[in-house]
């Protein structure tokens, strides 16, 4: 007991650092194969640290805490790690389950819900702890887990085509279940509008997409887009496409579709087809710059060395840019003005200005995947 | 020494063998590179099993390696499996095949 005081003393007396790093800069980055993390800063264009020992971090994803202090990191072997941004250093690991495909934190912070493929279900953990809060097996492998306010989380089951209403807010441990049949053949992914209203599920069994109004009193699943691409052959999907990030642009949607390569629009308010851009592959991620002026692209192999910007007026390809091979994910700054870039195959980043698109930096990473910068803490389905 | 295995069922004189030339050296790094990157995408960078099913030596021993060979071209329709005959000869599929049977056992 005596030494905290003295330490806390020392603190308050150690002359203020040259360097002092704060939460709102910093960034997490996957390594997948090595199966560790960069700590990166935006502002300063660099990684910070590198943390190890995290096990298989393929399709590897990160949530924040809500003060941006703790980086919880889902890997596809099971493990959740809290890792503290400000030590740099892990805070906590557990293996938590077998197969595990994402996670969400609650919008209280005090809840971590992880998806699972093996055994199939969600389980949520306490958030300071890392103890094991609830199981909700599904019998079926779970997809597009986020926060939905009011302490719930959304998830879709792939094999079975429901989504999972978990409502944690009377009793933690044991959350009030609402399951929505018929959401569509196999759910591949998931999101939560950005004001916590809307669960659209895409569908890869199927065609079409599933929407959820969670601000109606007895929510229903609709379907839209039923007939996409019906009269034209399917490609090949080599890798699925991904749906959170993708965000309203002025006033429609821009989504990947799959087995096409087009990027679709969508009208927000009637939830029709508004328009579709041919694209170079087929679309992982379509996200809108932050000022939603734009919608950056990457595709699946082997388009992957690629990435095409199109504009949110015009619907048309404005830039075709290639970073090189393995372009696996794309993360903007928090107000959009430069973006990063993982170029796995090159083993770096590359940091991009959005208004000149030419290349202002570099980071090295060992098969980068996904960037995960702290700005996430503060918003909704993330 | 697995390596040294891997060239036997071509030497053999299998269906596939006749099928288009040997796989090079360097064609074999980029396969292997592909298998872990863009089949990890589903199947895990450890073969472990994800949204696709587990494909380590284990859980592929016994198996037809010219059954898995047409699977990977011609994937399974119905399912999230696609064809990636378009991105691979028969000769580079069977060598695909082969090795997830077999080398990937020294793996981690």
């Amino acid at each position: 007991m005596r030494a905290l005081p003295l330490a806390a003393a020392l603190l308050l007396a150690a002359p203020v650092s040259a360097e002092v790093y704060t939460t709102g800069e910093l960034g997490v980055v996957i390594e997948r194969a090595a199966g560790s993390v960069l700590i990166v800063s935006h502002t300063r264009r660099a990684a910070l640290a590198r943390i190890e020992g995290l096990g298989d971090l393929s399709h590897a994803s990160v949530t924040f805490s809500p003060d941006q202090r703790f980086a919880y990191v889902f890997g596809r072997d099971g493990g959740l790690t809290k890792i503290d941004l400000t030590t740099q250093t892990i805070a906590n690991r557990v293996i938590q389950g077998g197969n595990a495909i994402g996670g969400a934190i609650s919008d209280d912070g005090r809840l971590v819900a992880v998806s699972n493929y093996e055994p199939g279900g969600v389980k949520v953990f306490d958030a300071d702890t890392l103890e094991l809060v609830a199981d909700i097996p599904m019998e079926s492998k779970t997809v597009g887990l986020a926060d939905v306010p009011g302490s719930r989380f959304i998830v879709s089951t792939w094999d079975s085509g429901q989504a999972w209403l978990l409502d944690h807010s009377a009793d933690p441990a044991n959350p009030e279940i609402t399951v929505f049949e018929n959401v569509g053949a196999n759910p591949y992914d998931a999101l939560v509008t950005g004001d916590g209203r809307t669960y659209i599920v895409g569908l890869f069994g199927e065609k079409g997409l599933t929407a959820i109004d969670l601000w109606a009193d007895d929510p229903q699943p609709v379907r839209f887009l039923p007939d996409y691409g019906k009269d034209e052959p399917d490609l090949p999907v080599y890798k699925m496409p991904h749906l959170q990030g993708w965000t309203l642009a002025g006033d429609s949607f821009a989504l990947p579709a799959v087995g096409l390569h087009q990027l679709l629009w969508v009208d927000a308010a009637t939830l029709t087809e508004s328009g579709r851009t041919d694209l170079h592959g087929q679309p992982v991620f379509a996200l809108a710059r932050p000022d939603q002026r734009e919608i950056w692209v990457n595709f699946a192999p082997p388009d992957n060395d690629t990435v095409q910007v199109i504009d949110t007026m015009t619907h048309e390809v404005i830039q075709t840019l290639t970073p090189g091979p393995g372009v696996l994910h794309m993360e903007f700054t928090p107000r959009g003005r430069e973006v990063w870039l993982s170029v796995r195959d090159e083993n770096r980043i590359e940091i991009r200005d959005t208004r000149t698109y030419e290349v202002i930096g570099e980071v090295e990473a060992q098969a980068p995947s996904g960037i995960f910068f702290t700005d996430r803490a503060y918003r909704l389905g993330l | 020494m697995a390596r040294a295995l891997l060239i036997l069922p071509f030497l053999a004189g299998g269906a596939m063998a006749a099928a288009g030339p040997m796989v090079t050296p360097e064609r074999q790094a980029a396969l292997e590179h592909m298998v872990t990157q863009d089949c990890g995408s589903c199947h895990g960078l450890t073969m472990r099993g994800g949204l696709g099913t587990p494909i380590t030596p284990a859980d592929l021993a016994g198996r037809d390696p010219d059954g898995l060979a047409e699977i990977i071209l011609d994937g399974i329709p119905g399912t999230a499996m696609p064809p990636w005959r378009p991105l691979l000869t028969e000769a580079e599929a069977r060598w695909i095949a082969d090795w997830l049977m077999t080398v990937k056992e020294d793996r981690p």
